[in-house]
């Protein structure tokens, strides 16, 4: 049974692919209004989440399915003590696709071994979000128009910033891309990730603390939120938090066509002035994300079929 | 020092300096009501110094536990007195129920019945991560 845990698991062919779909999801909203008629989604959210799980459910209901499911582990089977496995095989019994956010690191991935059904995994701790990523590739798509030859910013909390790791992955795969990382020291992208990813792929990469000496060179801005829930220590939170605010002062120099993002929810990094600039995209970003969880119902769906 | 040539039995040689113990624990070499010895810092041409395991007693050994720790390790099979194999062994693709996640945000600690499961990723740098959370184990 086909699911998505994490990014690699698509090929860049598939992305490419529901990337199509959600861009004709877009243009004819209607030709998939039933698509997904008589299916059923189940939200499994065992930690508080706004964008994500209205995204999913927005998603189902615009495919013409129906959605089950709880928002919080005080609401499910958990809080007895049952185990993500069981939870999982008695899903099965009852829905056509799981979404699951699970605080533990590995949750959907235990789940999606023992479910019948296809799993994606809608964020597990500081691990994986990869429906997050999708929505990230398709922002990127409508504003760019592509992914190739792209300068690639992404600014803030590096170190623990699940989005940042799981779209450097992505991004990886496609030719010509440069990537800038700007953060503090303390909140550097973790070493594997430079080994593991940009180096093989010889991606070329700048790290400097100093967002304002790179603002010109960037065709996208990934703004990050400094997460308290990441944190051991509250007083490295507090130190940390306001590293970096992006305001229009400091976009003065950047590209006319700078397309800047940030997964939502954010704090003060971005101020509120920004949001009139055109080139602003954090809020068609979360439109985008409903579009590709369509896209990706859809085609879990029609694999489970075969 | 002497230590007694053993009869029937198993010697993990040429292991790092200092790794004997780690490998002590991981076999579960604590639980043998065997004779056991640790020889740590033990001369050697090729090594500089290494470490000795030796084991007065046929019993199986979990290569995978010996590959983990260290894959330079040879394991010599004693049997009368007499070498009858020497082994040498490759780090394992995978290790199971060997250690334990140490990220308290990992599945495997709130799931006490889920396998730990480590996976190489890295042979150069001899790198496992465990499989649920990806996150680096300690050797």
């Amino acid at each position: 049974m086909r699911s998505l845990i994490d990014i690699v698991d698509l090929t860049p062919q598939e992305i490419d692919e529901m990337i199509q779909t959600a861009c004709d999801i877009i243009d004819n909203p209607q030709k998939y209004s039933d698509s997904c008629k008589g299916k059923k989604l189940a939200t499994l959210f065992f930690e508080p989440s706004t964008r994500t799980r209205l995204s999913f459910e927005a998603a189902m209901y615009e495919l013409g399915g129906n959605v089950i499911g709880f928002s919080e582990a005080n609401s499910s089977s958990a809080a007895k003590g049952e185990s993500v496995a069981d939870t999982a095989k008695t899903i099965s019994c009852y829905a056509d696709i799981i979404a699951m956010r699970h605080p533990k690191e590995g949750a959907p991935f235990v789940a999606s071994k023992n479910a019948t059904i296809p799993v994606i995994n809608a964020g597990d701790g500081g691990h994986n979000h990869p429906t997050q990523t999708l929505a990230d590739l398709l922002t990127i798509y409508r504003e760019k128009g592509g992914f190739d030859n792209l300068t690639v910013g992404f600014c803030g909390d590096l170190k623990f910033g699940r989005t940042v790791h799981s779209l450097i992955n992505a991004l990886s795969r496609y030719s010509g891309i440069k990537v800038v990382l700007i953060s503090p020291e303390e909140l550097k992208v973790p070493s594997y990730i430079k080994k593991n990813v940009l180096l093989p792929n010889n991606i070329p990469y700048i790290q400097t603390t100093k967002l304002e000496e790179v603002m010109p060179e960037l065709d996208v801005l990934y703004m990050t939120r400094v997460q308290r829930e990441r944190f051991f220590n509250e007083e490295d939170y507090l130190r940390l938090k306001d590293s970096y605010i992006l305001d229009p002062a400091k976009l003065t120099n950047a590209k006319k066509d700078l397309c800047i993002m940030h997964p939502l929810p954010r704090v003060n990094e971005i101020s509120t002035a920004v949001d009139d600039d055109p080139r602003a995209c954090y809020f068609k970003q979360v439109l985008n994300g409903k579009y590709m969880r369509m896209a990706l119902i859809l085609k879990l769906l029609e694999e489970a079929k075969l | 020092m002497n230590v007694d040539a053993i009869q029937n039995g198993i010697v993990i040689d040429h292991i790092k300096a200092g790794l004997a113990f780690r490998l002590y624990n991981l076999l579960d070499l604590d639980k043998l009501d065997c004779p056991v010895a640790i020889i740590k810092n033990v001369n050697s041409e090729k090594m500089g110094k290494k470490d000795i395991i030796k084991i007065d007693s046929e019993i199986p050994i979990n290569f995978d536990v010996v590959g983990f720790v260290d894959p330079k390790a040879t394991i010599n099979v004693i049997k009368d007195g007499i070498l009858e194999e020497k082994l040498s062994i490759d780090m394992p693709l995978k290790l199971t129920n060997v250690i334990k996640c140490k990220n308290p945000r990992c599945i495997t600690s709130v799931e006490q019945e889920l396998d730990h499961v480590f996976e190489l990723t890295d042979k150069n740098d001899k790198v496992y991560r465990c499989l649920y959370c990806e996150t680096k184990a300690d050797i």
